[in-house]
């Protein structure tokens, strides 16, 4: 065999394994979608009732609480980023790291200090290798996060906003994730988590105006145990959305990795076929030219 | 008897729904007992095992860990960041975290690990 043909034959064997893992990936992605999505549907009734808990208090009582009061002049701000904790997934951490580079940048020509809070190995080694500092990260819960870990994050963020802001707290939270929009798009969002906005509107609250509750211990008392619950959910919703999308990012990803290298192997099966066939030719040649010369010589010799 | 309708959710599930006469759970200030026509009623909830009573006498136990309880127009909705019901409860599970919380003096985990026993008892 020729050392053209046997280079053709390596580079065909090498690809379909590359193919093989890229489908395994894909295929493995597609059925984690669904999963994801399922936990996102499922954390939905208590989201809704936590939301409609917080307005039914929010409503009655005029009480200031200090989650949802802003400061003046904010200085401070803390930018939790949610990326994953595993690549081969396309755009998926360049562009929720894009978008919280623009958000920071947004907030550094207000005059605002930075502080920044990463979840996800992908986007802590992007902060690390630019050795900026981070005030907080997580990892090892990005394709499937549970509550606890969205309570863990909630708490030290809330943390930070309660410390008075001389004393290294800060004075608005903003959220940068993946937004599972459909299979085919994810699109990053950046939200402001805290201070809640208290939005005096019109429109009737969605189930029906609100009856008047009683409340047990008190509305202050209610709101001191909803609002951080809120924050929470908000987090854990967050993730469990970045989490479908990282999955949805991953499977569409590896897709075009498999068609690529489906591609690539077609190519290269053409070049070897030609190679095998030129080579063929030139033995034939060879042979026929070597009989000729033969013939000629014996021929010459009578 | 009249009967209200009930939701008992969990951060990531909806772990039980369905008719009932009266439920029974522990709020910062007591136990309270809610029937159907109840005042609305908003209140924060004690980490501790919710009673649920149904029109056939059968009764729903279910260990809640702190959240939220609110009843409006004969819906009462339950809250927790994790809520089991006390079929689901491992009672040889939860004695040993209780053991391992103990030691480690961890209050919060030995706290849910009491509240499950205790649900686990009322079954």
């Amino acid at each position: 065999m020729g050392a053209q043909l046997r280079v053709y034959r390596r580079r065909i064997r090498s690809v379909s394994a590359t193919k093989k893992i890229t489908r395994a990936q894909e295929l493995i992605a597609a059925s984690r979608i669904v999963k994801a999505q399922q936990r996102v549907a499922a954390s939905k009734p208590y989201a809704d009732e936590l939301t409609r808990a917080v307005s039914a208090v929010a409503t009655f009582s005029s009480t200031q609480h200090p989650l949802t009061t802003s400061v003046e002049r904010p200085t401070r701000a803390a930018v939790l980023l949610v990326t994953s904790d595993r690549g081969f997934a396309g755009g998926y951490n360049s562009n929720a790291i894009k978008a919280a580079e623009q958000l920071i940048k947004l907030l550094e020509d207000e005059g605002k200090t930075v502080d920044r809070y990463v979840i996800g190995s992908k986007g802590i080694a992007f902060f690390q290798f630019r050795d900026v500092d981070l005030a907080g990260q997580w990892k090892g819960f990005s394709d499937r996060p549970e509550y606890t870990d969205a309570k863990k994050v909630a708490g030290e963020l809330i943390d930070a906003f309660v410390t008075p802001t001389d004393e290294g707290g800060v004075d608005e939270i903003h959220l940068v994730s993946t937004e599972f929009v459909s299979m085919l798009t994810q699109s990053p969002v950046a939200v402001r988590v805290l201070p809640l906005a208290v939005e005096e509107t019109d429109e009737p609250p969605a189930g029906g105006p609100f009856p008047l509750y009683d409340f047990e211990p008190s509305a202050e008392g209610v709101l001191d145990a909803l609002l951080p619950r809120y924050v929470e959910s908000r987090i854990f919703n967050a993730l469990l959305q970045a989490a479908a999308s990282e999955h949805a990012a991953r499977r569409r990803a590896m897709k075009s990795a498999t068609e690529n290298a489906e591609e690539l192997i077609r190519t290269l099966s053409r070049l070897a076929n030609n190679a095998r066939q030129s080579e063929i030719t030139q033995e034939i040649s060879e042979i026929v030219g070597g009989a000729n010369a033969l013939a000629d010589a014996t021929a010459g010799s009578d | 008897m009249a009967e209200l309708h009930v939701e008992l959710v969990a951060a990531d599930r909806k772990v039980w729904s369905g008719e009932a006469t009266i439920v029974i759970a522990r709020t910062a200030d007591g136990d309270i007992g809610i029937q159907a026509g109840h005042q609305p009623v908003l209140g924060v909830l004690e980490s501790g095992p919710v009673t649920i009573r149904q029109a056939d006498g059968s009764v729903v136990i279910a260990a809640v860990h702190g959240g939220f309880i609110s009843f409006a127009d004969n819906n009462l909705s339950l809250l927790a960041e994790i809520t089991e019901l006390a079929d689901e409860i491992d009672v040889a599970r939860a004695e040993r975290a209780l053991e391992r919380a103990g030691a480690a003096k961890d209050a919060g985990a030995e706290r849910r690990a009491e509240t499950r026993l205790l649900a686990a008892q009322r079954r």
